[in-house]
């Protein structure tokens, strides 16, 4: 239950999906001009996520981890196909928009018509295939947190998309420079907001450390440890010169 | 440029500025930012990026009387995720660490706006040859981007270029540190990556007023 309830506020707040990582900016920025249009397109994300990161997750269980294929038969435990995660995923993503958009208009027309437009623009949203990459090299151990991971990240994405839309909203009334208006000003305010949610970093690393293969694997937060690491070791060599100094 | 007409050289060259995939067109934006701590990172994701554009409008191109249009986007998510595979395993092979760095970045190229903008939009109705310098273009009009961001953040963020020490030694305190020069940290953490290319759109914007947006 714990470990649930940390990747869910981790997933939401501290590895949130457009502001430390990056993912779908590309319809966060086109689509953030109005909140209605977002909380559908919002909505929408949260949705295929929470089908197809689990989906996802069987598949890289069963079929393509190194040994996934050992229920085969104990001769296939050696065959590795992670090299085929890509295809596979990005295929199970288009062909779970496809099904979810034709079943969503059978049975819910009004659900339809207000997710309707966004589906088919998720196949291509980057929100999306990462939400299942990062499932992946983050090794995520059980189903029901795979289930966890793609709503929260979702989630995450949600609450991004609806907070720029409406900053954007009240925008119009300022006084923006010409050449930043529009796409300029949006992306600094994003970066501003991204700096605001950096502060959630400490919330849940306060006493135990996370565990193998959660570890944050973005570019960034790899060098941010690295620079982390030399710091300290240049409090180490400084120390040591101060003694060698004293000697 | 002998080699091209001037309506072939426009395709290369109109990315590069007035039409450049990442300030203007708004595409592409999200492996942008999340590998420009380093100048090589983003070097190598460009790199990918013009290999994956430059095959892949080609094929395309080649397959666009092929392609039924009900399908085409699954068609070109498939051609678009065997060219990753082919980028994604090279650099695992050659460049282990930077594909560790690089993590799920590469394979988030599949899902990069350019290049299914790019297919859409383009190779899908134009030939082999022009569809080709469209996509090369394209690309390096997101790897100039990526560049700039990348010699920004990391030469404010950590001194160096390719990891080579540039503004001195910040522990023995040479060069630029001799008189007081910090490394800017802020550089290095993933939101300033937005606020470089906000900073880039303004100066690319005050030069030429013809691309302001309304309202």
């Amino acid at each position: 239950m714990l470990e649930h309830l940390e990747l869910f506020f981790k997933s939401i707040f501290i590895d949130n999906m457009v502001f430390a990582v990056f993912l779908g900016m590309c319809s966060y920025l086109a689509v953030s001009k109005k909140v209605s249009t977002a909380v559908g397109l919002g909505a929408a994300v949260i949705f295929v996520l929470a089908v197809t990161v689990p989906l996802n997750w069987l598949l890289d269980q069963y079929l393509l981890k190194e040994g996934a294929l050992v229920w085969l038969g104990p001769e296939y435990a050696d065959y590795n196909l992670s090299f085929l995660s890509f295809i596979m995923f990005i295929a199970t993503i288009a062909t779970m928009v496809q099904l979810v958009e034709i079943v969503v208009e059978k049975f819910s027309p009004s659900l339809y018509n207000s997710l309707g437009i966004f589906l088919p623009l998720i196949a291509v949203n980057c929100a999306i295939l990462g939400g299942s990459l990062f499932m992946q090299a983050r090794e995520i151990p059980t189903l029901g947190l795979a289930l966890n991971y793609g709503i929260s990240s979702g989630i995450g994405w949600f609450l991004a998309i609806l907070a720029i839309a409406a900053i954007r909203e009240k925008i119009r009334y300022s006084n923006v420079p010409a050449p930043l208006r529009g796409l300029g000003i949006t992306f600094i305010i994003t970066g501003l907001m991204g700096i605001g949610f950096q502060s959630f970093g400490g919330m849940l690393t306060g006493d135990n450390e996370p565990p193998e293969g959660e570890q944050p694997t973005t570019a960034e937060q790899t060098k941010e440890k690295e620079l982390i690491k030399k710091e300290i070791e240049e409090d180490d060599k400084a120390v040591s010169y101060n003694e060698v100094v004293k000697e | 440029m002998a080699l091209l007409s001037k309506k072939d050289a426009n395709l290369i060259l109109d990315p590069l500025a007035d039409n450049n995939p990442i300030t203007i067109q708004v595409l592409g934006i999200c492996s942008a930012l999340a590998i420009t701590a380093e100048l090589k990172a983003s070097l190598v994701m460009a790199v990918s990026v013009i290999f994956v554009m430059g095959v892949g409008n080609v094929v395309i191109s080649l397959l666009r009387n092929v392609i039924p249009s009900k399908i085409r986007i699954i068609a070109q998510l498939i051609v678009v995720a065997t060219l990753v595979i082919v980028v994604d395993q090279v650099l695992k092979a050659f460049a282990y660490e930077l594909s560790k760095t690089l993590s799920v970045f590469v394979g988030l190229i599949i899902t990069n706006c350019i290049i299914m903008g790019r297919f859409e939009a383009f190779a899908l109705g134009n030939g082999v040859w022009r569809s080709f310098l469209d996509g090369i273009g394209n690309a390096l009009g997101y790897g100039v981007i990526l560049v700039i961001i990348g010699f920004f953040r990391e030469l404010l963020g950590s001194g160096t270029l390719f990891g080579i020490p540039v503004l001195g030694d910040p522990i023995a305190k040479t060069g630029l540190y001799s008189i007081g020069y910090e490394n800017n940290g802020f550089m290095i953490i993933p939101p300033a990556a937005l606020i470089v290319v906000g900073i880039i759109i303004w100066v690319q914007r005050s030069r030429n007023r013809a691309l302001i947006e309304e309202a």
